[in-house]
């Protein structure tokens, strides 16, 4: 923490005369919020990580000892040897970390808080210490989480999805009070992100800087805007359902569980009304950082940039409709099928729209491959193998075959590590100046996004094949049936590849950790971007600016004939420029 | 004068507090008492049901022939086997029996669990072992105790200790519905299962009288009162009959 | 090693494997446009001295066209795909002269109840079998599906029959094998600990040896 945001950096900073607490640690700054974020969420990415190497240790090497295995307790892991309660642990305990602890925060937790009130233009959020709270929150709801980890029977086991009434009932499952821990947690997060969303969407419908009109915000901004709303309307579902599986696992209430009454389909249709919208949350913030990346790394403006925000408003609108296609086998009524067949047909339309206008953008542009235009560029190439890997899903009769199967795991993976991930890699480097005031280095830069991007495709690649032949997820033995036995040897190729692929984070970390304190100091506008963070120093500092900036264009003004250079910032006022009408905020 | 009496009487209370607490249990008197008996069993032997282990050809090998339900049981000599026999009340209230060191192994061989009917004193390890090498995943419904539902995949031994008396815990294997046992426990060491012959035996006994319990997953319980002085042999035989 | 989808042993291969083929071929295309697109455009727009990107904010007409082809492709995708859904899954699609038999799943195995010879569920001559399933080739058969605990899940990927399994809800589906031959059922829902060996033997065969096993089951299970 004693290299972030330096605070006084000439006239620019209000004084700042905060106590090292109040800076770095319960601290309201929406910067620090985001880098605290930043911080626990690549912890627990490392730790979802590490759930899922033990996880493919079993399926590679099924029965062998793991190696380090010893310091796993004798009930779940006699030996090192993985046992069947451990292993569905670590299958529900690795989606929980990624998707809640990991994904979400990086994209939300770190972005939105960081980019928000710099791209728009003010100097902190709408509600400072609400912002706080919602890391804060955050953090509770992950001790919460790895403490589960560890107590009597261990974690919960159900799956992440945490489908009733396998959840609901120790006796179904074997687990006791981990099973309540996660509803805990979850509970916490759900908290979280709706603190976060408030603040978000306040902030950016009030606190615009003059001249920022909405069709001028950057499409980060667009996104994690969209985003929030989804947030905002579908964290209270999730945590209602866990309150109520808390219910149910503690105080005896049966709204899961059939032998008392209860419905089973009640928890999926409530957990995917949420899960559905989750997973744009997902990819949304990523789409908008990618968005500015290739157009920064095109020195193109974005093709069809009111495409673009109306193709983020469809995804978002149709994610509320579609949630049914999780449940096409559920036993739900089949005519539900074909609504949310046709729903989910259709969405996949706005995504086909954004990803033929990134390759507009980089159609005849001057392309420059810094290390987070090969992520962005990645993150197209792999989102387009993820978002077509769904259409076959989406066909509900193609989906009686692959269900629950690694097609699933495979599609997943697609979006969400070579989208949403790969994403992250590009957008943490690219703001890291502005974060802290250095460089990552170039070169390990480039060598972690080639290891990542072969091993990656390794890994995950072959699990469509496999889905295929009909492979079950979240099997302990797929052995344990004959006509999966032939594919072992595939097994062990993606286990290894996923070894490899986790060794290769380690660059990442170490990149990002060294160049803290080594990095080459970072100039004011290190990528000669558009946006009004730019303006700023680097790092920002607290407060952002004295006097807010005005705004007289798009943030993609790239190879303009206005000017010699092939970039023109949103702030930068030209002799032909008028001032905006609106007027700013009193005391901005 | 005064604070030292107080003084003096706080600390008696407080010794005599602390000498209770840390109280040791009355070690079993040295009985050399036994209860013996038979159980009869009356009326039609029930057919029982054949297991059909085609499905887990591992343990369907260990077997010459069809291997049958075990909920009743009865010997050639007209005996009932597996009934549980124990103590119910008589002993002193203060007794208590330190756990013994080696544990009660319960051993899933054939798909079955041997033994059947088994007995444990609270806080001895049940040793449950996996003589197949396939998996079991024996499930413990335990009421008084904490009950637990644990895998075992492969040949491998798990421990489990109970820390209350609790007549009879059910266990079962979730993979092989067939599978079932019971376990008494006990806070002591007088109990015991009639075998092949339908007899019990429990020894050890101080002079005093007992009430002794006999039960049968299927036949329920009956109860007994025996006087039992010095070190003879007491005998109390019991009777179920076939519905 | 077979490369594809599983072995056909059914009447829903033909739609389903067709279904997939077509997908396959739409969404290859889709793919070959992306990637090689990405590869051509990353090779000949890379930055090279004296170059200026063309300042463009985007085309209409262009727009108008990749949203049009896609959403039309969408459309036409759904209506076939429901066509088939509702004879697979809809709730008349179940053959009414389909051959029943009831499939109890419980933690962690597959209690399968056969009509007996008067080929009616629910009746007196039934008989339940653990974790085997015969079923004659040819003809319709209607799995009646429970649940005893936690969800569950009847999947043959032969025959692409895959339905969950719900306690509190007695299900109903269909399929009709094509091949005899013997395959494997497995659970497809995670159910707890012995999930992974919740499997069943399906065998299919001619109605003659199918009756043949049935009279031999159902001695076997009176005694």
């Amino acid at each position: 923490m004693t290299s972030v945001a330096a605070t006084a950096h000439g006239a620019q900073a209000h004084h700042d005369d905060r106590s090292f607490v109040r800076k770095y640690i319960f601290s309201t700054d929406h910067k620090i919020i985001g880098i605290q974020f930043l911080f626990v969420s690549l912890f627990f990415l490392l730790v979802g990580g590490l759930l899922a190497m033990q996880m493919r240790w079993q399926l590679g090497f099924p029965g062998k000892p793991m190696p380090g295995g010893g310091v796993l307790p004798e009930t779940m892991a006699p030996g090192g040897v993985i046992l069947p309660e451990y292993y569905i642990q670590l299958v529900t305990m690795h989606g929980t970390f990624m998707v809640f602890f990991a994904i979400m925060p990086l994209l939300v937790g770190v972005f939105a808080n960081f980019l928000i009130p710099l791209k728009i233009g003010t100097h902190d959020m709408a509600f400072p210490r609400i912002n706080m709270w919602s890391f804060w929150t955050f953090l509770i709801g992950g001790v919460v989480m790895l403490s589960s980890l560890f107590v009597p029977d261990g974690a919960a086991r159900a799956g992440w999805t945490m489908y009733a009434p396998l959840s609901a009932r120790h006796d179904y499952s074997g687990a006791s009070i981990g099973q309540e821990l996660w509803s805990v947690s979850i509970i916490f997060v759900g908290l979280s992100s709706i603190l976060g969303s408030l603040n978000y969407i306040t902030t950016i419908i009030n606190n615009r800087a003059p001249g920022m009109t909405w069709f001028r915000l950057p499409l980060s901004v667009w996104s994690l805007f969209i985003t929030a709303i989804l947030g905002l309307l579908a964290l209270p579902v999730l945590s209602g359902a866990a309150i109520m599986l808390l219910f149910d696992q503690i105080i005896g209430t049966h709204f899961f569980d059939p032998a008392a009454g209860g419905q089973a389909l009640l928890w999926q249709h409530l957990f995917w009304f949420f899960g559905h919208p989750e997973v744009y949350i997902l990819i949304l913030p990523a789409m908008g950082m990618v968005s500015d990346i290739i157009a920064n790394g095109s020195r193109k403006p974005i093709f069809g940039y009111h495409s673009m925000v109306f193709a983020i408003v469809a995804i978002a609108f149709l994610g509320w409709i579609v949630w049914g296609h999780h449940m096409f086998v559920s036993g739900m009524n089949p005519t539900l099928g074909s609504s949310f067949m046709v729903s989910t047909l259709v969405i996949a339309v706005p995504s086909a729209v954004k990803t033929f206008n990134w390759m507009g953008t980089m159609w005849r542009g001057n392309l420059r491959f810094h290390v987070p235009m090969l992520h962005a560029v990645a993150f197209v190439a792999m989102f387009v193998i993820g978002g077509l890997s769904g259409i076959f899903m989406a066909a509900t009769p193609v989906d009686m075959q692959i269900h629950d199967t690694y097609f699933i795991v495979a599609h997943l993976h697609y979006v969400l590590f070579g989208g949403s991930l790969f994403a992250l890699f590009g957008a943490i480097t690219y703001w890291y100046p502005k974060m802290f005031g250095r460089l990552m280095s170039e070169p390990w830069g480039k060598v972690h996004f080639w290891l990542t991007f072969i091993f990656y495709n390794c890994t995950f690649f072959p699990m469509h094949i496999t889905g295929m032949a009909g492979e079950m997820r979240r099997l302990y033995d797929p052995n344990q049936y004959t006509f999966l036995q032939p594919w072992q040897p595939m097994r062990v190729f993606i286990s290894i590849s996923a070894f490899l692929l986790f060794a290769t984070q380690l660059i990442f970390f170490v990149n990002f950790w060294w160049s803290l304190w080594k990095g080459q100091k970072a100039p004011q506008n290190p990528w000669e971007d558009n946006g009004l963070e730019w303006s700023l120093p680097s790092p920002a500092p607290h407060g952002n600016w004295e006097k807010v900036p005005t705004v007289y264009r798009g943030p993609y003004e790239f190879s303009s004939p206005q000017v010699a250079e092939d970039y023109l910032p949103q702030y930068k006022k030209l002799p032909t420029d008028r001032e905006p009408a609106r007027v700013p905020l009193a005391g901005h | 004068m005064r604070k030292l009496g107080a003084m003096a009487a706080t600390g008696a209370v407080l010794a005599l507090t602390l000498a209770a607490w840390t109280r040791q249990p009355t070690p079993p008197a040295q009985g050399g008492g036994t209860i013996s008996g038979k159980v009869k069993f009356t009326g039609t032997k029930p057919v029982m049901p054949k297991i059909d282990m085609s499905e887990e050809p591992k343990c369907k090998a260990k077997y010459q022939g069809v291997p049958t339900d075990e909920t009743v049981v009865v010997n050639a000599n007209g005996t009932l086997a597996n009934v549980f026999v124990y103590v119910k009340s008589g002993l002193p209230a203060s007794y208590a029996a330190p756990a013994p060191a080696g544990p009660v192994t319960l051993d899933q061989d054939g798909c079955r669990y041997h033994p059947h009917v088994l007995g444990i004193q609270v806080g001895q390890a049940l040793a449950i072992k996996n003589s197949d090498g396939i998996l079991h995943n024996i499930k413990a419904k335990a009421k008084a105790n904490r009950p637990f539902n644990i895998s075992q995949p492969s040949v491998m031994t798990s421990n489990k200790t109970f820390d209350k008396p609790e007549v009879m815990v059910a266990l079962e294997c979730n993979v092989h519905g067939w599978m079932h046992a019971w376990l008494g426990v006990l806070p002591h060491p007088f109990f015991g299962v009639s075998g092949a012959d339908g007899s019990f035996m429990l020894k050890g006994l101080a002079p005093g009288t007992y009430t002794i319990e006999a039960w049968h997953e299927k036949y329920g319980t009956q109860t007994a009162t025996v006087t039992v002085a010095g070190s003879e042999t007491k005998t109390a035989d019991f009777s179920f009959a076939g519905k | 090693m077979h490369w594809w989808l599983p072995l056909k042993a059914s009447t829903f291969t033909g739609p389903i494997d067709g279904l997939f083929l077509a997908i396959l071929i739409i969404t290859g295309i889709a793919f070959v446009l992306v990637e090689v697109g990405l590869i051509w455009f990353v090779v000949k727009y890379r930055q090279r001295p004296g170059r200026k990107a063309f300042y463009t904010h985007g085309n209409t007409r262009a727009e108008v066209i990749w949203t049009t082809i896609p959403a039309v492709t969408m459309v036409a995708l759904g209506l076939v795909s429901n066509h088939y859904w509702v004879q697979i899954k809809g709730r008349n699609s179940i053959p009414p002269n389909a051959y029943p038999i009831g499939i109890h799943a419980k933690q962690f195995e597959w209690q399968i109840t056969y009509p007996g010879a008067d080929g009616k569920l629910g009746t007196g001559d039934d008989f339940t079998v653990r974790n085997q399933l015969h079923v004659p080739v040819g003809r319709p058969i209607m799995v009646q599906l429970s649940s005893e605990d936690v969800i569950h899940s009847f999947y043959v990927p032969q025959f692409r029959v895959r339905q969950d399994v719900v306690p509190g809800m007695d299900i109903k589906a269909w399929f009709q094998a094509t091949v005899p031959g013997t395959y494997e059922l497995g659970c497809s829902q995670l159910c707890g600990l012995g999930h992974y060996r919740m499997r069943a033997q399906v065998f299919v065969q001619t109605q003659d040896d199918y009756d043949a096993w049935m009279k031999q089951a159902a001695q076997e299970a009176s005694q």
